[in-house]
């Protein structure tokens, strides 16, 4: 036992003199010659390239009554551009494998783009030509109108589903944070051609762009693609508004009837935002409490002592304007409120005494070290780089991130935790036929 | 293009050759190494896969594999329950495991310098597990919980449950991985750790490490920690086979939950390993032919004709055992389900009779020689395809080789392949329906 501590000691130390040396690799910085920009991980062992992007402004942005015009049109710019109708585009990005879509987030409008070097001008063309001509023709529009009325019929059964969407609705009561990103049957059926246009000619701009790049073209290449891709994009975005909000709902607990064996449980309460000092503070606290995979104390208590659940977790969830502490579990109907008296249990715990010494060092060694697990796909170091310029973090932040983390001492945590985790404010949301357990009036 | 049905993977089992240019080495116990170099950072993935499943299990015990998978984090003489985890995150490092048909992996990703340490651990529980009749029982609770969640909540998946059972008269993939509830809840510490000694040994594993080492580092450390560890008698899966099938059947669910009805045919369906297994490339092939964004069923049903919302078809052939193919489609509102299956017979009618064309056959090919080197980029993808292949009794060349054998595949073959693949007397046909409330 003792040999197996010293070596022990020995590795923990290593994970701290370790971790920089790894982020040495190197972030361009590519501003093409219209003033587009990139951030590029040049990587030439395979012939690919990975490209993502997102501009600022997601679903919450949708018109009222139009909610889901994100999403749709997210599912319908790769239907057909240009000179190219919906089965010809499709057919050639199938045929050269060129992998191109897009996604409508709460805050944020994504694509993603990958190919073969080979095919890299086709592949380039297309993007241009799915955000700057689509055709959105009828064919295509009642199909993948139809495709989503299908997902939102389905996920009003799924228990997860409407759990969460029963949660959003609830903390983001009248604000478009509450709103389903792939909109109701409603608003989806009211989405016009006229409203797809105006999406992408009022939404895409350049001025709110963001480019992750990662594979086998070099800095002026990618130059030059950036011109001949993004350039024709208008400069600046239809002006927008949102607005900072606070959460509502604190202490409610909404059960929603169904037949199903396993109730599904969420629950939020009021977080703190990306770009609030005690952020990473918050990120260690939340990781001890119920990120850590299978050493999470949420983990412990309600799924390894009890065997209540197979998932029980809790997450951090910054938005542009606004910000949350979240979970969730499933368990069978007759154990939703012994589980639910755990959760409290622990949020209480963690409130009034705090973590130790021990647990944050555990905690600040697996975040740091597990740090370049992050970077083993370039689909996703391309999302990483992406993430960094949304976020606003610099590019030099994966030199410094663990740092960060390093830097958050055990006052901080457990005056946040005093702070952020009161059992009587959570939300919670039950999906199911929960015994012993109603809705709060 | 809205994926509204969760095709396979698209490197679901099998991807490319000369991709990984893995190499491999043998221990003297019996145990196989495989050691995929990737040096874009300095981590690896390490994976110890096990020649076990749930096919392999014996009667009346189906879900033992699985929930020995969930034990094996309760504790050796050595370590106490979670303890192996905990070591595990504080040195940075990201765990889990999974149990199929033909096999059970452990996997942990982490710095290169912490490998040693997690070799160690590793190699510990291959044959030192402990557990004691409560730890039992409370994962077993555990293991019900994760059954309804994926099974019993969902009524696409209770389906699936009884098309498998209908589909394999014999073979036992008709049992589920996660089992039977009245099954699982049978379960006890001592039919649990018999299972582990039987199968769980340096002979019946495969090591694979994929990442920034090479086989010349590794083999060492292996030899220290794997090598140690005696090998087991000789231990021989010996699985029940499938008679001849000879009648068209049915299966249908309703459940109140279902808001989308779909419809599904299953042919019973050679591996590479079982049945015609000259077909099973052909049916690689044509399965991309027929599903996919832009394949027949899609356009055909979907765009062109406008009466299904989604349709497709997959195909696995690195199974141990009889594979399937499968034919799947979900309606545009509106359309009956009789409609929908008809169209879908015309479909197979039109490809018995006018076969596939020179010009699918050359794209698909292509597309799939595209998946092999994408399949080159992840860190992980190599170490899964090649465990898996290797834990279903495939070898390193049929994985390294498979672009050239697809690309070999003819018209002809394909064509043959479908004909005698896409018989209804080897099928289960599925119908997933809305149950009207009854309150």
């Amino acid at each position: 036992m003792a040999k197996v501590r010293t070596l022990l000691m020995a590795l923990v130390l290593l994970v701290l003199a370790a971790a920089p040396a790894f982020a040495a690799a190197k972030i361009e910085r590519v501003v093409s010659t219209s003033g587009i920009e990139a951030w590029l991980i040049e990587d030439h062992t395979n012939p690919i390239i990975s490209m993502r992007f997102a501009f600022r402004g997601g679903s919450a942005l949708d018109p009222a009554d139009k909610e889901g015009l994100a999403n749709m049109a997210a599912a319908l710019l790769d239907e057909g551009a240009g000179e190219l109708d919906s089965k010809a585009f499709s057919a050639t990005l199938e045929d050269l494998s060129i992998g191109l879509d897009f996604q409508a987030g709460v805050d944020t409008f994504g694509g993603n783009l990958k190919t073969l070097v080979d095919n890299k001008d086709t592949a380039f063309r297309l993007l241009r030509l799915a955000m700057t001509e689509p055709r959105f023709d009828a064919e295509p529009v009642e199909r993948v109108r139809s495709q989503i009325l299908v997902g939102i019929r389905q996920s009003a059964e799924d228990p997860d589903t409407l759990a969460s969407r029963t949660l959003y609705k609830t903390v983001f009561a009248g604000h478009a944070y509450g709103r389903p990103t792939d909109g109701t049957e409603v608003s989806v059926n009211a989405i016009t051609v006229a409203d797809l246009k105006s999406f992408v000619a009022g939404r895409l701009a350049r001025e709110n762009l963001y480019i992750g790049v990662v594979g086998d073209i070099t800095p002026a290449a990618l130059a030059k693609e950036l011109d001949a891709v993004f350039g024709k994009l208008p400069p600046k975005a239809k002006p927008w508004m949102l607005t900072r909000v606070e959460p509502v709902g604190a202490g409610r607990t909404i059960v929603v009837e169904k037949a199903v064996p396993q109730s599904a449980i969420v629950f939020a309460e009021k977080g703190v935002m990306r770009a609030d000092p005690d952020f990473y503070a918050a990120f260690v606290m939340n990781h001890i409490l119920g990120s850590g995979g299978f050493t999470s104390r949420l983990y412990d208590a309600i799924r390894e002592k009890r065997g209540l659940a197979y998932e029980v977790h809790s997450g951090l969830q910054p938005f542009d304007f606004a910000a949350l502490i979240t979970g969730g579990a499933g368990t069978a109907n007759a154990r939703v409120a012994d589980t639910l008296q755990l959760l409290r249990q622990e949020w209480a715990k963690m409130a009034e005494k705090g973590v130790t010494q021990k647990e944050l060092d555990d905690a600040k060694t697996f975040l740091t070290g597990s740090y370049p697990l992050r970077f083993l796909s370039s689909d996703r170091i391309a999302s990483m780089l992406v993430g960094l310029q949304v976020e606003n973090l610099g590019i030099d932040y994966p030199d410094h991130r663990n740092g960060l983390i390093e830097k958050v001492t055990l006052d901080d945590v457990n005056r946040l935790a005093r702070k952020l985790l009161d059992p009587k404010r959570l939300t919670v949301v039950v999906v199911g036929k929960p015994e012993g357990v109603t809705s709060s009036p | 293009m809205l994926a509204l049905v969760a095709l396979l993977p698209v490197f679901a089992g099998r991807v490319g050759a000369g991709v990984f240019n893995p190499e491999t080495f043998a221990l003297a116990n019996g145990m196989m190494v495989v050691v995929v170099p990737n040096h874009r950072v300095p981590v690896v993935t390490h994976m110890v896969w096990y020649k076990v499943g749930s096919a392999d299990e014996g009667q009346g015990e189906s879900g033992i594999a699985h929930f020995l998978e969930h034990l094996m984090f309760k504790g050796t003489h050595k370590r106490a329950p979670g303890e192996f985890s905990k070591i595990l995150a504080r040195n940075g490092g990201r765990e889990n495991a999974f149990t199929s048909t033909d096999y059970t992996a452990y996997h942990q990703t982490i710095a290169v310098d912490r490998l040693e340490m997690i070799m160690e651990m590793e190699a510990d529980r291959m044959t030192n597990l402990v557990l004691d009749d409560r730890v039992v029982e409370t994962e077993k609770q555990v293991v019900l919980e994760e059954r309804r969640s994926r099974t019993d909540n969902n009524p696409g998946a209770v389906l699936q449950e009884q098309v498998n059972a209908a589909l394999y008269l014999n073979y036992p993939y008709r049992r589920p991985v996660i089992g039977w509830e009245h099954e699982i809840r049978a379960l006890n510490r001592e039919a649990v750790l018999r299972f582990y000694k039987r199968w769980y040994a340096p002979n019946n594993a495969v090591l694979v490490v994929a990442g920034d080492i090479t086989a010349a580092k590794l083999k060492p450390l292996a030899e220290k920690y794997y090598g140690a560890i005696p090998a087991a008698p000789a231990i021989a899966r010996e699985r029940p086979s499938e008679p001849p099938q000879r009648a068209a059947r049915r299966v249908t669910y309703r459940d109140a939950r279902v808001r989308q009805p779909s419809w599904s045919r299953h042919f019973l369906a050679p591996s590479l390993k079982v049945g015609d297994i000259r077909h099973a490339y052909p049916l690689e092939v044509l399965s991309d032919i027929l599903g996919g964004a832009s394949g027949r069923l899609y356009r055909s049903l979907v765009v062109d004709r406008k009466i299904a919302v989604s349709a497709g078809s997959s195909y696995a052939a690195d199974d141990l055992g009889p594979s399937r193919f499968v034919l799947y489609a979900s309606p545009q509102p509106g359309v009956g389900m009789d409609k929908l299956e008809e169209s879908m017979e015309t479909e197979i009618a039109k490809l018995f009779a006018d076969g596939v064309t020179e010009s699918e056959v050359a794209r698909a090919k292509k597309r799939m020689r595209a998946q092999a080197v994408y399949a080159r980029d992840s860190m992980r993808t190599g170490a899964r395809v090649l465990g898996a292949a290797l834990a279903s009794g495939l070898t390193i060349d049929d994985v390294e080789k498979w672009p050239e054998r697809i690309g070999a595949v003819t018209v002809e073959q394909i064509n043959a392949a479908a004909r005698a693949v896409l018989q209804d007397s080897r099928a289960v046909t599925a119908l997933l329906l809305q149950q009207p409330k009854k309150e």
